[in-house]
C-alpha cells in the first residue's frame, strides 16, 4: 500500500496515523480514531525531546537570551524578546529600556512576524490547496514559472511529491498564480531575515535582543535599508498574500466550517508601546466573554505526557523528569491549562481577543476582511479564519513598523548597564508568531538556578489532561469529516493552520522558577 | 534537452531547532526556488527527495521514500540537522515500523551506510551543540559519533554554525559535484569542515581588530570599538563571517555590536561560555581543543 496510511484497528474505529506530520516546525505525529467517517478522537504527539531548560541551569544568565533562541530555528526572535523580557525583569532594569532599545526589539519581533506567517501560509501551508501540476502545461513567458516546467518535464518531482491527491479545486490560472505567489513568497521571507538583521546581526538566531536593550546603533542609514525592505514587504503582504487568503477562501469555503477548536482564547499581549501592547493582552472564555490573564492561573497536566506524575504542577513550580514509557502517555508535551482548561494561542486568539477588546485597529482589519469574505465572526475559529488573522496581523505590523521606524532616534542610546545580581527571579512574557510564550529565570550564586518556558504549541498541541479534555488540536480534529482516508487532507489542513512549532514545545517546560503570587501583565 | 542527473538528498532532522533548513532557504546566490527547481552545476539536479520542512507529502507516504532503493543506486547525499540523542530511543523519533516508533538514529545509521557521503549541517549534527550541553539528559551527540559507535565508514563533511550560513552548505555541495568527492575531502581540516569557510580566525579578518590593535574596546552593549571586553570569542572562532557577511551580506554578529560566540566550534555553547564574558588566561584552557589550525602555526 505505497502511499496510503497505515491503518490499524481501534475499538473505537480505524485510526489514522500520520507521522511525521510534515511542513511545520519539528517532529509531529497525529493519531486519529475514524468512525462512520468521522473523527472521533485525536492524539497529537510531540516525537522529540531535548530538555533545553536541564541545560540551561548552572549557566551565566546571560546567556539564555542567546541559548533560548536556539529552541526554535522559525520564531528565535520570540524567545530572544521574552528572554530579554524575562532578565529585564530579573535584573531590574524593565522600567530603565532606552526609547531606542524597545523600538529595535520591537521592529526585531515584528520582522520575525512577517518571516514566520509568509513562510507559514505559503511555504508550509499552501500547497494543501495549491497544485503545482497546473504549471505542467504553462505556455506564458514568466522565466521562474517556466523553470517551474521544466521542472515537472524531468519528471523528478521531488519535492512536490508525493501527496495528498484528489482535492485541489482552484482553477488552472488560479493555481498558476498561486504557484507565483509561492515562488515571491520564499523570495520576500528572505528579505524579512535580511531586514532583521540590519539591527539583529543575522538571522536565524539574531544576536541583537540583548537583557537592557539591544547591541546595535541607531543610524540614518540603518533606518534607511529597513524602510527600503519594510516597503517590499509590505507591497507583498497587501498585492500577494491577503489576497491569496481570499483565493483560497473562495474555492475551500467550507474550511470556515472546519477545525473550530476549543473556541477558548489566551494572549498575554505582544509588541511593548508606552504603556500598553500593540496587540492586547486577554483571555476570551468559550461563550465569548472576556477576562483579564493572571498567569498564576496556569497550570500544567502530565496523564499523557511523558514525564513523571509529579511534573503536573503550576509552571513555576514544574518539574521536568522524563519518562518515555509511562504507561498512557503518548507526547513530549505537557498539557498547559488555563483555570484547568485548554486555550488556543496563535494569530487568531490575538484577532479575537483585539476584536473583542474593541481595538481599533484590529476591529476595523477584522471586519473589513469578513466582509469581503462574506461570513461573520462567528467563522474566525476555523482553518480559514486562522490563515486570515495571520494575514492580517502582517498588515497591522507593517503599519506599526513604519511608524516604529519614524520614531528612532539615532545616536540617541539603545541599552543600559547590567549588572548581574547573586539572587533574583524574572518572568517575559510576549508572543511569539504562533501564539502566547512566557519565559521564567530563577539565579543564584550569579548562575541560572532554574529557567522555564511555556510556548505556543504546548498550549495548542497539549495532549488530553487527568480531566479527559483533549488539547486545542486535538478538538479542532475531533467531528472532522474525512472524505478520504487515504487522502486526509482535513486532518493536515487542520493542524497546520494551528501553525505548530514542535521544537519550541517539546521539550522545553521544567525545572521552574518560583512560585509568584501575582503576575503582571503588561 | 541533453540529460540531467539528478542528485538525490535526503534531509534528516535529529534534535534540532529547523534553523539550519530555515538558513538554508535564506540563501541569496543562487535562490531558495533555484536550488529546487534549476541544475545547481551544469547538467546537475539537486533533487530534495526528503526534506520535511518543505515536502508536500507526509505520513507513510514520506516515510517509504526513505526505503526506497531507486535513490540508493546511483548514491545520495544524506544531510543530517540536529544532533542525536544516543540515550534512548524515544527521545526522537520518525514514523513507524510494526507499530514501533522508528528512532531518528536508526535510520539515520541505516541511511549512512548507503550514501555517497553524509553532510553534518549545523554545529548540533557536527559537534553535539546545544543539546549535548552540560546538564543534557539525552546523551545526545553528533553524526559522528553516532557513525563511530555503528562502525559506519562514509566521507563526511561537517558544516557547523547555529546556523550555518546558507553558502557554507551550497558552496560545499557545489565543490562535490564540480570536482568530486575526492577533490573536496583533500581540502577538509582536522574537523572536516571545508577550509574554504572556516580557515580564517574571525579575529583575523575583523574590521574591528584596529581597535583591538589600538586598545579601543566598548564596554557597554551599543558603543563602538572592539567587543573583546563584552566577551567576543571571534579570537579562538574560525569563520568567515567577517568577509562573507550574513543575509544576502547585510551584516553579521560584530557588525551590529555584538561579540562573535564561537557557534562554529566544537564545544559550542560550554567551552564558549560565558558567552559575554572576556576570554582570560584561565579560561583559553578551554579552548585548547579548536587550536591549532593552519593560519595558527604559520605565524
Amino acid at each position: 500500500m505505497h502511499g496510503s496510511h497505515p491503518h490499524t484497528h481501534d475499538e473505537n474505529g480505524d485510526v489514522i496515523s500520520i507521522d511525521p506530520v510534515t511542513r511545520i516546525e519539528g517532529h509531529m505525529k497525529v493519531e486519529a480514531v475514524v468512525d462512520g467517517g468521522e473523527v472521533k478522537e485525536a492524539r497529537c504527539c510531540g516525537t522529540l525531546f531535548r530538555g533545553f531548560e536541564n541545560i540551561l541551569i548552572g549557566r551565566h544568565p546571560l546567556d539564555a537570551v542567546r541559548l533560548t533562541q536556539r529552541v526554535c530555528g522559525v520564531c528565535p526572535t520570540a524567545h530572544g524578546t521574552a528572554s530579554a523580557l524575562c532578565l529585564d525583569d530579573a535584573l531590574g532594569v524593565a522600567d530603565k529600556i532606552p526609547h531606542n532599545g524597545r523600538l529595535v526589539r520591537n521592529l526585531l519581533l515584528g520582522s520575525n512576524y512577517l518571516q514566520s506567517h509568509i513562510l507559514h501560509f505559503f511555504a508550509l501551508a499552501a500547497l494543501d490547496f495549491v497544485d503545482v501540476t497546473a504549471l505542467a502545461d504553462y505556455a506564458g513567458s514568466d522565466s521562474e514559472l517556466k523553470a517551474v516546467r521544466a521542472f515537472i518535464d524531468r519528471q523528478e518531482l521531488s519535492p512536490f511529491f508525493p501527496r495528498y491527491e484528489g482535492d485541489y479545486r482552484c482553477e488552472k490560472q488560479t493555481n498558476v498564480a498561486l504557484v507565483k505567489g509561492y515562488l515571491a513568497a520564499l523570495h520576500v521571507r528572505r528579505v524579512c531575515h535580511e531586514m532583521l538583521s540590519i539591527f539583529g546581526g543575522k538571522m536565524p538566531h539574531n544576536i541583537g535582543i540583548v537583557p537592557g536593550g539591544v547591541t546595535g546603533e541607531v543610524t540614518a542609514d540603518k533606518i534607511a535599508s529597513f524602510a527600503g525592505k519594510l516597503e517590499e514587504i509590505g507591497e507583498f503582504v497587501e498585492d500577494v498574500y491577503i489576497p491569496a487568503i481570499f483565493t483560497v477562501a473562495g474555492a475551500y469555503g467550507d474550511y470556515f466550517d472546519i477545525g473550530a477548536g476549543c473556541k477558548r482564547f489566551l494572549s498575554y499581549g505582544v509588541f511593548d508601546m508606552d504603556g500598553e501592547r500593540l496587540l492586547p493582552p486577554g483571555l476570551i472564555e468559550a461563550d465569548g466573554k472576556p477576562a483579564k490573564v493572571d498567569a498564576a492561573r496556569i497550570t500544567e497536566d502530565v496523564a499523557s505526557s511523558r514525564y513523571s506524575d509529579e511534573c503536573a504542577a503550576r509552571p513555576a513550580e514544574g518539574k521536568t523528569i522524563p519518562q518515555p514509557d509511562k504507561q498512557g502517555a503518548y507526547t513530549w508535551l505537557k498539557a498547559p491549562r488555563y483555570d484547568g482548561g485548554p486555550a488556543e494561542v496563535g494569530p487568531l486568539a490575538r484577532a479575537i481577543i483585539g476584536f473583542t477588546a474593541g481595538n481599533k485597529v484590529i476591529k476595523g482589519e477584522v471586519e473589513s476582511a469578513l466582509s469581503a469574505a462574506g461570513v461573520g465572526a462567528e467563522k474566525l475559529p476555523s482553518v480559514l479564519g486562522r490563515h486570515l488573522a495571520r494575514a492580517l496581523e502582517c498588515r497591522i505590523a507593517v503599519g506599526a513598523m513604519t511608524k516604529w521606524l519614524d520614531e528612532l532616534q539615532p545616536g540617541e542610546p539603545v541599552a543600559v548597564p547590567l549588572e548581574i545580581p547573586d539572587q533574583a527571579a524574572g518572568m517575559g512574557l510576549s508572543g511569539a508568531p504562533r501564539g502566547a510564550l512566557g519565559h521564567w529565570i530563577e539565579i543564584k550564586d550569579k548562575v541560572i538556578s532554574r529557567y522555564q518556558l511555556v510556548v505556543p504549541t504546548t498550549w495548542n498541541g497539549s495532549p488530553k489532561d487527568s480531566a479527559g479534555l483533549p488539547g486545542p488540536i486535538e478538538q479542532a480534529l475531533i467531528g472532522t469529516k474525512i472524505r478520504d482516508r487515504d487522502n486526509p487532507f482535513e486532518i493536515v489542513r487542520i493542524i497546520r493552520s494551528f501553525d505548530p512549532c514542535l521544537a519550541c514545545s517539546v521539550h522545553v517546560l521544567t525545572a521552574a522558577g518560583r512560585a509568584k503570587g501575582v503576575y503582571r501583565i503588561v | 534537452m541533453p540529460e540531467i542527473v539528478e542528485i538525490p538528498v535526503l534531509w534528516l532532522q535529529g534534535a534540532s531547532c529547523s534553523g539550519c533548513i530555515v538558513s538554508l532557504l535564506n540563501s541569496f546566490s543562487p535562490k531558495a526556488s533555484s536550488l529546487v527547481l534549476r541544475e545547481l552545476t551544469p547538467g546537475k539536479h539537486v533533487s530534495l527527495r526528503f526534506i520535511a520542512t518543505v515536502m508536500a507529502g507526509q505520513g507513510q507516504q514520506v516515510v517509504d521514500i526513505l526505503h526506497d532503493d531507486t535513490a540508493a543506486a546511483g548514491g545520495y547525499v544524506l544531510v543530517v540537522e540536529g544532533s542525536l540523542p544516543l540515550g534512548g530511543d524515544l527521545f526522537a523519533t520518525l514514523g513507524e515500523s510494526d507499530g514501533r516508533e522508528v528512532p531518528i538514529a536508526e535510520t539515520v545509521g541505516r541511511l549512512a551506510r548507503k550514501a555517497m557521503c553524509v553532510v553534518a549541517m549545523g554545529t548540533c549534527s557536527a559537534f553535539g551543540g546545544i543539546p549535548a550541553g552540560e546538564g543534557n539528559l539525552t546523551q545526545a551527540g553528533s553524526l559522528e559519533k553516532l557513525l563511530q559507535r555503528d562502525g559506519i565508514d562514509v566521507p563526511l563533511v561537517n558544516i557547523p554554525g547555529c546556523p550555518p550560513h546558507p553558502d557554507w552548505l551550497v558552496g560545499s555541495l557545489v565543490a562535490v559535484m564540480r570536482y568530486g568527492l575526492d577533490a573536496v575531502a583533500a581540502t577538509l581540516d582536522e574537523l572536516k569542515r571545508p577550509k574554504m569557510f572556516f580557515g580564517k580566525q574571525i579575529h583575523e579578518t575583523c574590521p574591528r581588530r584596529a581597535d583591538f590593535d589600538a586598545g579601543r574596546f566598548a564596554k557597554n552593549f551599543g558603543e563602538p570599538g572592539c567587543l573583546y571586553e563584552l566577551g567576543c570569542k571571534g579570537p579562538v572562532t574560525y569563520a568567515d563571517c567577517p568577509t562573507r557577511m550574513w543575509n544576502s551580506g547585510t551584516n553579521w554578529c560584530i557588525g551590529a555590536g555584538s561579540p562573535c560566540h564561537g557557534c562554529v566550534e566544537p564545544g559550542f555553547p560550554d567551552r564558549l561560555a560565558p558567552l559575554y564574558c572576556k576570554i582570560d588566561e584561565q579560561r583559553l584552557n578551554r579552548f585548547r581543543l579548536l587550536e591549532p589550525t593552519v593560519s595558527e602555526t604559520q605565524k
